[in-house]
């Protein structure tokens, strides 16, 4: 066979059929948040929840999907799409499809700086004026995020690749240390911050309200706008960091771009919704699958990919055995874990692991 | 100051990992000249590309771009007044041919002229047309090699329409091709020159240069040990102690230089 003839080595969709993938993945993630409205414990008609969003449902099925499930799915869309932006711009810079920010342990980071402030917040919360005490725990987050972010990237010296092996090791020694910061945190906690802390250690968008889920929405658009002006970096950056400067780029700018985006993503969904793992991996690489690899395209349906993921493992987790449900980053991992094993296996296979 | 008309290393002293390997070097290219610098393993040649490129500061001396300095100058200001061409370029994503070379077009946002056309130009300068929409990570190293000079061309295209595009800097862009895409790449390399830019070329092979360079640059141990034209650099006894080899060099009746090994036959003969 030619190399001509191989489907997998011509061009990847061409604009206008980019346009109307990315038109595809937004009505499948709007038909799946209509889905996270209407499905639960309490089965909702479409037309049911059209009439509570209008404010003209019935006074239960209004509170049922203004109250409990709009902001659970707002919280859904915009964790989903910023760990999957970060995840894309992560693994941009760093030039290796695998990073993930749970593996190499940005999450790590922003949930070291959650827990801090659940467990050590009652010292200093009383002196912090009360507008401020909601943006406390995710610019704590924030801050581990950005500490994680910085050294990793510090690994990607001028011109190299940081490699797999390089990048899981760093990963295993970030999680490791900001593993040991938790524990330290649960081992002075008291009885109803240890509980607070295990449901949210497992990560879980059960805990949504309306003033959380607007906070880390806030935060992750704000992530998204500045990382999809990044596109054209991200590109260059598949060149290596010389080649990148050679065109044009202020490398070092970029990275410090990108790291603030990434952890800011990260930081603000980790606060509300705990860690949850592998959508930065999956959804990027689906991107990569449907579109092809240029940012420009490849940002903006990762985004969408990774919100339709976790609104749809949302609804897995809380169909699955209900009135129960399992945390969402059990079950994100579940899928997650074996998908990156694959990736990695198949990697070593070709050699360029 | 058209003196000031060049790219330009003067008295340049370079360290890399604390070891000195560049010690007052002065070379210059002028736009429509072709450079060609040669030297043994080691003797910094891509050093000093490296330097004039802006990757690297010198220790003291000065690299300059018509008169300014390099490392003064951002990103995109040089960008729009050099292309460079790495030695062994790469690519981690799986873009087409086309998105790559695009990469080159777009390095100079303020060109007035369309990217795709920069993108088709390149592409055909350096005989790579038909693989616009291959995978550019899939490549031959020898078709790998093209598609990234394509993508330089561009860049120098793009700057030259914005009032830049003036220098070329290329870290042995024939390596790993066969012999007729080692002519390719240089008659590229020559009509680049012969368009108006400064070419500076890192060349292990010295036929290439004679054929190719207005100028030679010969470097041993981070000086310069001779500069000035082809046939005056590129003489028998020079590159033998150069090269610490015997080194022959013929005139063919073309005028052409030969240049190669001065090897006594070690092959046992057939008889």
């Amino acid at each position: 066979m030619t190399a001509a003839a191989d489907p997998s080595t011509l061009a990847h969709a061409a604009p206008n059929r980019g346009a109307g993938l990315l038109g595809l993945l937004g009505l499948s993630v709007a038909l799946l948040a209509v889905a996270g409205l209407a499905l639960g414990p309490v089965t909702l008609s479409p037309a049911a929840v059209l009439a509570a969003l209008a404010g003209q449902g019935e006074p239960m099925a209004e509170a049922i999907v203004l109250h409990i499930r709009a902001p659970r799915v707002l919280l859904g869309l915009g964790v989903g799409a910023g760990l999957a932006l970060a995840g894309m711009a992560l693994q941009g810079v760093l030039r290796n499809p695998l990073a993930d920010p749970g593996l190499i342990g940005v999450s790590a980071g922003a949930a070291l700086g959650a827990v801090g402030v659940i467990v050590l917040g009652g010292w200093f919360m009383g002196g912090v004026p009360a507008p401020l005490r909601p943006w406390i725990m995710p610019a704590a987050a924030f801050g581990g995020a950005s500490l994680v972010t910085a050294f990793v990237f510090g690994l990607a010296r001028r011109g190299g690749a940081v490699s797999v092996p390089t990048l899981i090791l760093a990963g295993v020694a970030v999680n490791a240390i900001a593993g040991a910061g938790v524990g330290a945190m649960i081992y002075v906690s008291d009885d109803q911050q240890l509980r607070d802390l295990t449901f949210w250690s497992m990560g879980s968008l059960g805990a949504a309200a309306w003033a959380p889920a607007t906070l880390a929405a806030v935060c992750i658009a704000a992530a998204g706008v500045g990382l999809a002006r990044m596109a054209r970096a991200l590109d260059l950056f598949q060149l290596g960091e010389r080649a990148a400067f050679h065109a044009g780029l202020d490398v070092e700018r970029a990275k410090r771009r990108v790291a603030l985006g990434a952890a800011l993503a990260v930081g603000a969904g980790t606060a509300v919704a705990g860690p949850i793992g592998f959508v930065g991996l999956v959804a990027p690489h689906l991107a990569r699958l449907v579109v092809g690899p240029a940012h420009r395209l490849a940002l903006p349906a990762a985004a969408l990919l990774g919100a339709g993921l976790l609104l749809a493992a949302d609804l897995g987790v809380r169909l699955a055995v209900p009135p129960a449900e399992p945390p969402i980053g059990l079950a994100t991992s579940l899928i997650g874990g074996p998908f990156f094993l694959w990736l990695l296996l198949a990697r070593m296979e070709r050699g360029d692991a | 100051m058209p003196e000031a008309q060049k790219l330009e290393a003067r008295r340049l002293h370079l360290r890399r990992a604390g070891r000195p390997v560049l010690c007052g070097v002065d070379v210059a290219v002028a736009p429509g000249r072709l450079l060609a610098v040669c030297g043994p393993n080691g003797a910094g040649k891509s050093s000093l590309l490296a330097a004039l490129a802006g990757d690297l500061r010198p220790e003291t001396g000065a690299a300059l771009i018509d008169g300014a300095p390099v490392a003064a100058l951002g990103a995109r200001a040089l960008a729009r007044l050099r292309a460079v061409l790495e030695q062994a370029p790469g690519l981690s994503a799986a873009f087409t041919v086309e998105t790559l070379v695009r990469l080159g077009a777009d390095a100079v946002p303020e060109s007035p002229v369309e990217p795709a056309r920069l993108v088709a130009e390149a592409l055909d300068a350096v005989g790579m047309s038909a693989f616009a929409a291959r995978r550019a990570d899939r490549l031959s190293g020898g078709e790998r090699a093209r598609a990234h000079l394509a993508r330089v061309l561009a860049q120098l295209r793009a700057g030259e329409a914005a009032g830049g595009g003036r220098y070329l800097l290329l870290d042995e862009p024939t390596a790993s091709l066969d012999l007729a895409h080692q002519v390719t790449v240089m008659r590229a390399a020559r009509s680049a020159a012969d368009g108006g830019a400064g070419v500076l070329c890192v060349l292990h092979d010295l036929n290439l240069a004679a054929a190719f360079a207005d100028d030679v640059a010969l470097l041993d141990e981070g000086r310069v040990v001779a500069a000035g034209a082809p046939e005056q650099v590129l003489t028998a006894p020079a590159l033998t102690a150069l090269y610490r080899a015997p080194i022959a060099v013929e005139r063919h009746p073309g005028g052409a230089l030969r240049i190669a090994p001065d090897l006594a036959p070690r092959r046992r003969s057939a008889a």
